[in-house]
């Protein structure tokens, strides 16, 4: 049987402040948290449709994933709901999105809510900016709050919505990143 | 290549300007495309922009050449897999081995054909379906794997099981479901319980009964609007890829092959060792992506495609007997060059990787045996090797130099949306120059142009995904790069038009 609880954060942890959430998972293992069994801990690179795979019963899921900066005050915390967002940018779903896919599959729906913590710097080989280091230390308590609540059964406390800027995000490789290096692109 | 149009009789040419489209949606990473127009205000050439930077190089460098199967896994958040084998073959042979294990053999390939299968899967279901069964300039708002959903919910739901078989292939073979460990230098570190491989051989039937739909679906898709998908985006081109013996399919190992347009085959049997010798890289000014050529035709005109619709037409044949049947008929007429007929090809890669699959899945080799070759002895002084392998999107090349220190010297990696730049480019040429109506970016040529794009299914700047990207813009500047008019597509795809935002921007 599954743990109710599912923690699932994305990232990647060689790309500066995208590591947040891989990095806020590895916190949350070395405190213990899965050590109950009623709390499953996954990362991946990117949200993708076979994620709604992973919401078929459980009671709650929280989705941890970093923010561009401007986007969040910091450290956010809300619930969310399925959407039908037009994945316009990337290859990635939301985290709204997968709800979505998963409510199409005909899952029944966990309680969801989104961890979004505020990162300064996503270029290839940097390490975690000061300010991100901070958010995490921030979120650390968030989450094991959130825990609290839902193993109370309880709901936790969201962060004000007003905390969720309208600004748009700055353009990419603007401000925040120690260093960049740059080269080529492309995929596998 | 590139040759401009004969110019027509115009009285009063308007002035030249340049149609930039920023960033190109359902594309990795942040693409902008620039059309530049001539006097007479027709498209005369395309480029599409690369506008993240990104340290390949500098990343694995310095690096313990035993991290670097691991650490390449982080390039790409779509295909780390295919980085993790590439480094893994090119590390083989800078150590001297020249073979693997049984085993080590057969579990690297079921984990690269796990890899093409849910990559496959995703581009079509995901990216691609939206555009091909809700067409080009349905309802924007719709037009997603959502909006697939509620129209065709079977083929929504075959997509995120196929997908999920294919990680599930990837967790038994890598240790993991992502960064997995599954793959070192000289072999292998596990291999599949008997437990593991027969919970996946008895979903095989199903797997590859919903690959040939999706053939089927393609196909039939090409036969109602034969006329859309003979002419969109056309390029005729060279193709390249890996073969194996006898020129079959192999997606896995082999030797590189190129084919000229008509599919006579131009080189063949080119030792991956030498890839140097055949291609080289030229730069642009305006983009920091890399142009690849045969060094033998030289820039201009030794430009190739690489992916599955170049793999339909490099390999001799596909050694597997649905996909093959299916490729007999994609080539019924003779080489294709409709870039929408790549879609078509992936799927019949996707019916090739399953039935690989499937023969993988009662393979004894994979459930135990030596999982490594030994270490050789070591000479002294530089040690270097290439590992290429067929990836998703294309050929991907690595390239490692090791040191007397075991630590990476020097490494030049290309990938496949590298080796397809200037196709890339000379298919957005030729949609623009069909639909640009010589005033404005309308919905339908944006829309347009972003199907060609992802034809490719390029994957411009990987693994990171951060909430709050940009909307997609899209910009027309004159030649003195006054911003004339600016659209905003926002993520809901409400689209916002701003009369008067000057900006200043490269083209």
């Amino acid at each position: 049987m599954r743990p109710p609880l599912l923690i699932l954060a994305v990232g990647n942890p060689s790309r500066g402040d995208d590591a947040l959430g891989p990095e806020l998972l590895l916190q949350l293992e070395a405190a213990g948290l899965s050590a109950q069994g009623d709390v499953e801990l996954l990362s991946d690179f990117q949200l993708q449709v076979e994620h709604a795979l992973d919401l078929a019963d459980r009671h709650a899921v929280l989705f941890v994933d970093a923010a561009h900066p401007g986007t969040v005050a910091g450290v956010a915390l809300y619930p969310l709901l399925p959407a039908l967002q037009a994945p316009r940018h990337s290859h990635a779903l939301s985290a709204p999105e997968v709800l979505q896919v998963a409510q199409g599959l005909g899952l029944a729906l966990p309680a969801a809510w989104q961890l979004a913590l505020e990162g300064q710097c996503f270029a290839l080989g940097a390490g975690l900016s000061p300010a991100a280091r901070k958010h995490l230390a921030h979120a650390l308590p968030q989450v094991q709050a959130w825990v609290q609540a839902r193993r109370a059964g309880l709901a936790p406390a969201t962060t004000r919505p007003e905390s969720l800027r309208a600004t748009p995000p700055p353009a990419p490789g603007a401000g925040g990143c120690a260093h960049t290096v740059p080269v080529r692109a492309g995929d596998g | 290549m590139n040759a401009p149009p004969s110019p027509s009789p115009s009285p009063a040419p308007p002035a030249p300007r340049r149609v930039v489209i920023d960033p190109v949606s359902r594309v990795e990473g942040h693409g902008k495309v620039t059309l530049l127009l001539d006097e007479h205000g027709r498209v005369q050439q395309a480029r599409l922009h690369i506008v993240e930077f990104r340290g390949f190089e500098s990343f694995i460098a310095g690096r313990p050449y035993w991290e670097v199967p691991v650490m390449v896994q982080r390039l790409c958040g779509i295909c780390p897999v295919s980085h993790h084998l590439a480094a893994s073959k090119a590390l083989d042979r800078a150590l001297g081995i020249r073979t693997v294990p049984p085993t080590a053999d057969a579990v690297r390939r079921l984990m690269h054909h796990g890899q093409i299968l849910q990559s496959h899967a995703l581009h079509f279901f995901h990216l691609a379906a939206p555009d091909l069964l809700l067409g080009f300039d349905s309802d924007a708002t719709q037009r997603h794997l959502l909006g697939v959903a509620a129209a065709h919910p079977d083929i929504a739901r075959q997509g995120v099981l196929l997908r999920k078989f294919g990680q599930e292939l990837i967790r038994i073979t890598s240790g993991k479901r992502v960064h997995g460990t599954g793959s070192i230098p000289g072999g292998v570190n596990r291999h599949p319980t008997r437990a593991e491989r027969d919970a996946l051989a008895a979903q095989v039937p199903q797997m590859l009964d919903w690959c040939e739909q999706a053939v089927a679906l393609i196909a039939g898709l090409h036969a109602q609007d034969p006329g859309l998908y003979a002419q969109f985006g056309h390029v005729r081109s060279r193709w390249m890829s890996l073969v194996g013996a006898g020129g079959a399919m192999d997606l896995y190992d082999g030797s590189l092959r190129v084919c000229a347009a008509d599919g006579a085959v131009t080189h063949d049997g080119v030792d991956v060792q030498d890839y140097l010798g055949l291609i080289e890289e030229a730069a642009e000014p305006w983009t920091y992506m890399k142009f690849p050529y045969l060094r033998a035709l030289g820039r201009e005109a030794g430009w190739y495609r690489v992916g599955p619709l170049a793999r339909m037409h490099t390999c001799s044949h596909i050694p597997t007997p649905r996909a093959e049947h299916a490729r007999q008929r994609l080539l019924a007429h003779g080489p294709v060059h409709a870039l929408l007929a790549t879609h078509w090809a992936r799927m019949i890669e996707m019916l090739h990787a399953m039935e690989v699959i499937a023969d993988l899945l009662q393979d004894e080799a994979l459930l135990g045996g030596a999982l490594t070759t030994p270490l050789p002895p070591q000479p002294g002084g530089e040690r270097s090797g290439v590992g290429v392998i067929e990836a998703p999107r294309g050929t991907l090349i690595h390239h490692y130099t090791l040191g007397d220190d075991d630590l990476v010297r020097w490494c030049n990696l290309i990938v496949s949306t590298t080796h397809n730049n200037q196709a890339m480019n000379e298919s957005v040429r030729a949609v623009a120059r069909t639909y640009f109506d010589g005033r404005a970016i309308t919905e339908g040529l944006l829309n347009r142009i972003e199907v060609a794009i992802r034809a490719y299914d390029p994957c411009l700047s990987c693994a990171t995904h951060a909430l709050g990207r940009m909307p997609l813009q899209v910009q027309v500047l004159d030649a003195a790069g006054q911003v004339l008019d600016t659209a905003l597509r926002h993520g809901d795809d409400r689209t916002e038009r701003i009369a008067a935002a000057p900006r200043q921007g490269p083209a």
